[in-house]
C-alpha cells in the first residue's frame, strides 16, 4: 500500500512516533509522481525543491506540532494564485506567470496549517470544462483507467489523489468542477457553500458560483482540510462571518432521524442503471442506519443548465476581459496597434473553449439579450434556489447521484460540447443555489471497473450534517477503500 | 431663425479618502509611477475588490450638499470596455441605483438666480493614466486606478456657455465646503464633459447633441461651448446637420476638433458586480453624514448679510471659496471688526494672492495674526502706512504682529506731550513756513508733517500731528 | 430561434477583443447558435413577477476601513509585464 492510504490521524501518529519524516513523506509524494505522472499528468508545475527544503524544516518541528494537518502534502488546483510558484490557470494566457505577487488567501490559511504544497494540478483551461481536455498542456487521465477522462475541471485535483501523488488537494468548483471529478475518480470531494471559503486568488471563472473546495480520500480527512481553510476573509466580501463548527466533533454522531430528500428528477432519463441503482443502495443503507428519505421534487431543475451556461460566461467574459498583454501574461508580437495587441494576445492566449464561452457571454449581456438570456437566467437562478429552500425545510440533506454515468473516454466528448454541458446537471443545481454538497465513493460500473459517486447536497452552512451523513455511509462501506491499479509505490 | 442652447454636464470629482475605493492602496497625487498599485489595482488574475466605507461617506455628504435624494438601496455594476487604462476592462460603476439622484444647485448669472437639476449622482472607480509618446507607444501608470469618484449628471437645464461656467464655480465651491474633494483641474481630481445642442426656439424636442472632453479648466468649458454654440449655428443656418460627435477643445486654436462619430449608443453591457454586496443606506447611516456637513456657500452668504451685516458683494467674495470663508469666520473669532476682516482678505490678501499665484493655505498669515492687527489699527497703536509694513511680514513669514511692531520700531507715536515737542522743534527751525501757512498756503501744512513724519521715522501718529500743528501754529 | 450569424460572431468577436478567422467564425456561428437554442428554454418560464439573483449570499453594507497599506513595489510589479519603460507599462498607440 502507498503511504498515502494512511488516514490524516494515523499519519500525524507517525509522525510524532518518529516512525515517518515529514521529508519521507513529501518524497513520497514526488516518488509517486516519477512513478505514474507520465501516465495521469494530473501536474502542471512542481514545487520539488522548496517543497522539500520546507519538509526539512518542519521535521525540526515536529515536538511542538499539534496541528493535524502539519507536514501533509498537498496539491493545488493552479486557479490558485500561489506567490511564489507559478501560477497558470492551464491556459497559454498565463504560462509565463511565474511571480503571482501575492497568495490566495486559502493559500495563506495552509500556511499556517503548515501543509507542504507539492505542485500545481492540472485542470481545464480556466475551469471551463468536465474532462480536464481543455487544458492548454495536456490531458489529465482517470488513474483508474487512463483511456478515460478524470473529469473536470478540477480533474488533477482528483486524479492525483486518487492516483496517491499526494495526500489531498485543493480544487474549485463552479458547476460540479470538485464533484464531478471526485466521482470519476472515486474520491471524496466537497463543494463549500458559497461564502464559507475566500475566493481572494482563486483565478475568476464564474464569481458568483465559484467555491474552493476540498479532495480527500476519505470524509473524516475531507473536514480536516476543510476545517483550516474556511472562515471569513477580509479581503472576499463574500464570505460569511459565522461561527464554524468543529466537524470533527459533528461527524460521528450517526444518521439516526435524518430526513433525506431524494428529487425524482435526479434519477430521471439520462441517469445510467447503474448509477440509479446505487443510489436506491445507497438509500437503503441509510434505512438501516436510522434514517428516512422520500422521493421530492426541484421542479425548476430542467432550467438550470442553460441558466448556469449564460451566467457562467456572462461573468466570465468580464472575468477573463483583464487578460490584455498589458501588466502580466501572454503578450503577441509584432501587434500594430493598441487594440490589435488586445486581440492577438487574448486570440493566441486562449483556447477554443474559453474563447466560446467569452463569446456566448458577451452575447448574453449585448442589449437586446440581456433582458431575454442573462436576466432572464438569473431569474431562473431564484426559482431554482427557492426550490432548495423549499425542500431543506423539511429535509436535513438532498441524496442523488454526482454524475449520471462513470466517466466518458478521452476525446470522446471533445467535439460535442452540448452533451459535455449537460454532464453537469446533477451538480449545477448546487452552485446556482449556493449551498454544499459532497461527492463520495458509492460503487463502479461492472462494465469498466470506474467509479461513480453519491451526492448529498445540505442547506446553507451546514457542512456538519452533510459530512455526518457521508460518513456514516462510508463506514457502513467499502468503496472508497478501493484503490486505482497503478505502478509506483504499492 | 433663432436658436435655444441646451446644454448638460457631467463632471468627475475624486474623492480625497487615504486609500482607494476597492483596494487598500495609498490615494494621493504625486507619486512615482506604478507605486501606489497592488495587484487589485493592477486586476491580478484572482483579486477581489473591497468597499471603502469612507468612499461611500464622502460620495452620501456630496450627494447631500447637491441636494441630493439618498438611495435606500443602491449597489455596484460593472462596466465592460476595453482600454489600457481599465485594467479589469471594465469599470465598478453604478448604473441603475445611483446613490444619489434628482439634485439640484442654484446659480447666480447676471444677478439672476437659476436653480439648475442634478440627474445623478453615482460612485465609480477612477482609471489610470495614459501618456502617449511620440514613439508610436504610450505608457501606462496606474498610481491612478481605482481612486474614488463622484460622477454628477446634471440636467439639461444649462441655457449658455456662461451658466455652464457658473454651474461649474457653483458646484466645485459646494463640494470644496464638503471636504470631500480638493477639486482641483489641473491635478485632475475634477474634470468635465459637455454635452451642447441646438434647437429652434419654441422647438420642445432637444437637438442632436455633439460632447466635448478634454476640457481642462472652467475658462475651456466655456471657450468650447462657445465655439460649439456658434459652430452648431452655422451648420443649421447653412442646412446642414449636426452629427452625434465627440469633439475635444484644442487650447492653441481654440476651437472644437472632431475625435469620433458616434455610432448609436455605447453598448457596456452593465451587469451588477458579483464580488460586491448591495448597499442599504437606513435614516442613521443619512443623519449621521449630514450632521458632517459644514453649513454651504449660500447658507454662509445669507448668514453674513443678514447677521453680519456685510454687503452683499463682500459676503459673495468671502463665500466663494472653502478657505476664504473659514479664513474670514477665524478672523472675527479671534476678535476682528467684521467689515475689516472682510476689508483686509478682499483688498490686500487677495491682491497678494493673485499677485504671487498663491493659494490663501500656502500664506504663513492666520486668522489670529490678522485679527491682532486689525485690533492694533483700531486702537491707534498701527498706522494704516505702517500696517502694510507688519502685512508683508505677516504674510511672508507669519508671527505675532505685536513682535513684528518692536522688532521694527514700528510703534505709531499718539503721546501728544511727546508730539508736542517734536512739533514745537519743527516750528522754531521753520518760520517761513508758519509765514506761508498764515499767508494761506496749505502746502506749507504739509511740509511740516512731512518734516515731523521724517523726525519720527513715520511713527508719529498723522491726525494727531495736523492738529497739534495747527494748535501750536495758531499759539504763533 | 436566435441564430447568431457569422457577422454577428465577428462583431462580437471584436467587443470581446478576440481575432478570429472566417472559419473560426463560421464554427463558431454554429456553436454559438446551438448554445443559445439551448438557452432558449428559458423562454418557457414564466419570471414577470420574480427578482433576479445576482448574489446568493444574504450579507449587506460589506466595507472595510480606509486605511491605506502599500504591498507591492514599482519594481516587482513591472517584473511581470513584457514590456515597460520609466516605471511604466508600455503599450502600442492606439493608431498606427
Amino acid at each position: 500500500m502507498s503511504i498515502f492510504d494512511y488516514t490524516l490521524k494515523e499519519l500525524q501518529a507517525k509522525l510524532h512516533n518518529k516512525e515517518l519524516t515529514v521529508t519521507e513523506l513529501v518524497q513520497a509524494s514526488f516518488d509517486q509522481i516519477d512513478a505514474v505522472d507520465d501516465e495521469i499528468r494530473a501536474f502542471i508545475t512542481l514545487n520539488k525543491e522548496r517543497a522539500l527544503e520546507q519538509a526539512k524544516q518542519l521535521d525540526q518541528e515536529i515536538d511542538q506540532a499539534n496541528n493535524p494537518l502539519f507536514g501533509i502534502p498537498i496539491g493545488i488546483k493552479d486557479n490558485i494564485v500561489t506567490k511564489d510558484l507559478r501560477t497558470t490557470a492551464a491556459s497559454k494566457m498565463l504560462d509565463n506567470f511565474e511571480h503571482p505577487l501575492y497568495d490566495a488567501t486559502v493559500i495563506e490559511k495552509l500556511s499556517a496549517a503548515k501543509t507542504v504544497t507539492i505542485g500545481k494540478l492540472n485542470m481545464d483551461e480556466f475551469a471551463m470544462g468536465s474532462s480536464t481536455e481543455s487544458s492548454y498542456y495536456y490531458p489529465t487521465r482517470n488513474p483508474w483507467n487512463t483511456d478515460y477522462v478524470p473529469g473536470g475541471s478540477s480533474g488533477g485535483s482528483a486524479a492525483a489523489v486518487a492516483g496517491r501523488e499526494v495526500f489531498f488537494s485543493l480544487g474549485s468548483d463552479t458547476g460540479g468542477s470538485i464533484r464531478g471529478p471526485s466521482s470519476y475518480c472515486g474520491v471524496v470531494g466537497l463543494k463549500p457553500t458559497y461564502g464559507l471559503v475566500s475566493r481572494f486568488g482563486v483565478i475568476a471563472f464564474a464569481s458568483s458560483l465559484d467555491q474552493v473546495g476540498t479532495i480527500t480520500k476519505n470524509v473524516e480527512d475531507n473536514a480536516h482540510l476543510l476545517q483550516a481553510i474556511a472562515g471569513h476573509d477580509p479581503m472576499d466580501s463574500t464570505t460569511v462571518d459565522i461561527d464554524l463548527p468543529n466537524y470533527q466533533d459533528e461527524l460521528k454522531k450517526g444518521v439516526k432521524g435524518l430526513k433525506i430528500a431524494v428529487p425524482k428528477e435526479y434519477l430521471a432519463d439520462g441517469i445510467s442503471d447503474e448509477v440509479r441503482k446505487s443510489v436506491i443502495d445507497a438509500l437503503k443503507v441509510y434505512e438501516d442506519l436510522g434514517a428516512t428519505w422520500e422521493e421530492v421534487s426541484l421542479p425548476h431543475s430542467k432550467y438550470a443548465v442553460a441558466a448556469y451556461y449564460l451566467i457562467s460566461s456572462g461573468e466570465a467574459s468580464a472575468n477573463l476581459a483583464r487578460f490584455d498583454g498589458i501588466r502580466y501574461g501572454h503578450r503577441a508580437e509584432n501587434v500594430e496597434n493598441m487594440i490589435d495587441l488586445f486581440k492577438q494576445s487574448r486570440s493566441e492566449g486562449f483556447g477554443e473553449e474559453v474563447k466560446r464561452r467569452i463569446l456566448f457571454g458577451t452575447i448574453a449581456q449585448s442589449s437586446g439579450y440581456y433582458e431575454d438570456y442573462y436576466k432572464k437566467a438569473q431569474q431562473a437562478r431564484t426559482l431554482i434556489k427557492a426550490d432548495f429552500d423549499q425542500i431543506f425545510k423539511d429535509y436535513d440533506v438532498i441524496i442523488a447521484p454526482t454524475t449520471p454515468t462513470t466517466a466518458f473516454k478521452v476525446g470522446e466528448l471533445i467535439d460535442d460540447s452540448m452533451t459535455m454541458y449537460a454532464n453537469d446537471l446533477l451538480t449545477i443545481p448546487v452552485n446556482l443555489a449556493g449551498v454544499p454538497a459532497i461527492s463520495i465513493p458509492s460503487g463502479f460500473s461492472e462494465e469498466t471497473g470506474l467509479p461513480f459517486g453519491l451526492q448529498i447536497i445540505g442547506k446553507h452552512f451546514d457542512e456538519a450534517t452533510i459530512y455526518r451523513t457521508a460518513y456514516a455511509f462510508e463506514q457502513a462501506t467499502d468503496y472508497h477503500k478501493k484503490r486505482p491499479n497503478l505502478g509506483g509505490a504499492k | 431663425m433663432n436658436f435655444e442652447t441646451v446644454i448638460g454636464l457631467e463632471v468627475h470629482v475624486e474623492l480625497k479618502t487615504n486609500s482607494k475605493i476597492f483596494s487598500p492602496s495609498p490615494n494621493h497625487f504625486g507619486a512615482k509611477p506604478n507605486e501606489n498599485v497592488n495587484p487589485i489595482d493592477l486586476a491580478y488574475p484572482g483579486v477581489l475588490p473591497v468597499l471603502n466605507e469612507e468612499a461611500v461617506n464622502f460620495a452620501m455628504k456630496a450627494a447631500m450638499a447637491l441636494n441630493c435624494e439618498i438611495a435606500t438601496h443602491t449597489k455596484f455594476d460593472r462596466k465592460n470596455y476595453f482600454y489600457p487604462d481599465n485594467p479589469k476592462a471594465y469599470q465598478i460603476s453604478q448604473f441603475d441605483q445611483p446613490i444619489g439622484e434628482n439634485g439640484w444647485i442654484d446659480i447666480e448669472v447676471d444677478g439672476k438666480t437659476k436653480r439648475i437639476g442634478i440627474t445623478r449622482l453615482h460612485m465609480e472607480e477612477d482609471a489610470g493614466k495614459l501618456m502617449h509618446s511620440d514613439d508610436g507607444y504610450s505608457l501606462v501608470d496606474y498610481n491612478r486606478a481605482g481612486t474614488p469618484l463622484v460622477e454628477i449628471v446634471s440636467e439639461p437645464d444649462i441655457r449658455s456657455p456662461e451658466e455652464a461656467y457658473a454651474y461649474l464655480e457653483k458646484l466645485k465651491n459646494i463640494i470644496q465646503y464638503t471636504g470631500v474633494s480638493d477639486c482641483k483641474m489641473e491635478e485632475g481630481s475634477l474634470r468635465c464633459d459637455a454635452n451642447i445642442s441646438l434647437r429652434p426656439i419654441g422647438q420642445e424636442k432637444f437637438g442632436t447633441k455633439t460632447e466635448l472632453k478634454n476640457l481642462n479648466s472652467f475658462s475651456f468649458v466655456q471657450k468650447g461651448l462657445e465655439f460649439e454654440e456658434k459652430r452648431q449655428r452655422d451648420v443649421l443656418l447653412s442646412g446642414g446637420t449636426i452629427l452625434q460627435e465627440t469633439r475635444r477643445y484644442d487650447e492653441q486654436t481654440k476651437e472644437t476638433i472632431l475625435m469620433r462619430v458616434k455610432e448609436g449608443a455605447d453598448d457596456y453591457r452593465y451587469f451588477p458586480e458579483p464580488d460586491l454586496l448591495p448597499l442599504y443606506i437606513d435614516e442613521d447611516w443619512k443623519a449621521r453624514i449630514r450632521a458632517e456637513i459644514p453649513e454651504l456657500p449660500d447658507a454662509r452668504k445669507k448668514r453674513y448679510i443678514e447677521s453680519l451685516n456685510l454687503p452683499a458683494y463682500d459676503a459673495m467674495i468671502l463665500t466663494s471659496t472653502v478657505e476664504m470663508s473659514d479664513f474670514f469666520e477665524a478672523t472675527i473669532a479671534a476678535g476682528a471688526d467684521v467689515k475689516q476682516a472682510s476689508n483686509w482678505l478682499m483688498g490686500e490678501v487677495s491682491a497678494y494672492m493673485n499677485k504671487q499665484q498663491k493659494e490663501l493655505s500656502d500664506l504663513s498669515l492666520t486668522p489670529e495674526g490678522l485679527a491682532k492687527m486689525i485690533n492694533l489699527i483700531d486702537d491707534g497703536t498701527l498706522s494704516s502706512k505702517m500696517a502694510k509694513k507688519v502685512f508683508a511680514e505677516l504674510v511672508e513669514k507669519g508671527g505675532d504682529p505685536e513682535k513684528i511692531i518692536k522688532e521694527k520700531g514700528l510703534i505709531q507715536i499718539s503721546d501728544e506731550g511727546q508730539l508736542t515737542e517734536i512739533v514745537t522743534a519743527i516750528l522754531d527751525k521753520n518760520p517761513q513756513s508758519i509765514e506761508d501757512f498764515k499767508n494761506g498756503k496749505d502746502r506749507a501744512l504739509g511740509f511740516l508733517v512731512g518734516q515731523v513724519m521724517k523726525e519720527t521715522k513715520g511713527q508719529a501718529n498723522p491726525p494727531m500731528v495736523n492738529k497739534i500743528l495747527l494748535a501750536e501754529m495758531n499759539k504763533r | 430561434m436566435a441564430q447568431i450569424s457569422k457577422e454577428q460572431v465577428e462583431q462580437v468577436a471584436d467587443i470581446a477583443r478576440i481575432a478570429i478567422t472566417e472559419e473560426e467564425a463560421s464554427v463558431l456561428s454554429k456553436q454559438l447558435s446551438e448554445m443559445m437554442k439551448y438557452a432558449d428554454v428559458l423562454k418557457d418560464l414564466d419570471t414577470s413577477e420574480v427578482e433576479p439573483t445576482v448574489q446568493v449570499v444574504d450579507l449587506k453594507n460589506v466595507m472595510r476601513k480606509d486605511e491605506p497599506r502599500q504591498w507591492t513595489s514599482q519594481e516587482e510589479v513591472l517584473n511581470n509585464s513584457l514590456d515597460h519603460k520609466e516605471g511604466q507599462f508600455s503599450v502600442p498607440s492606439i493608431l498606427e
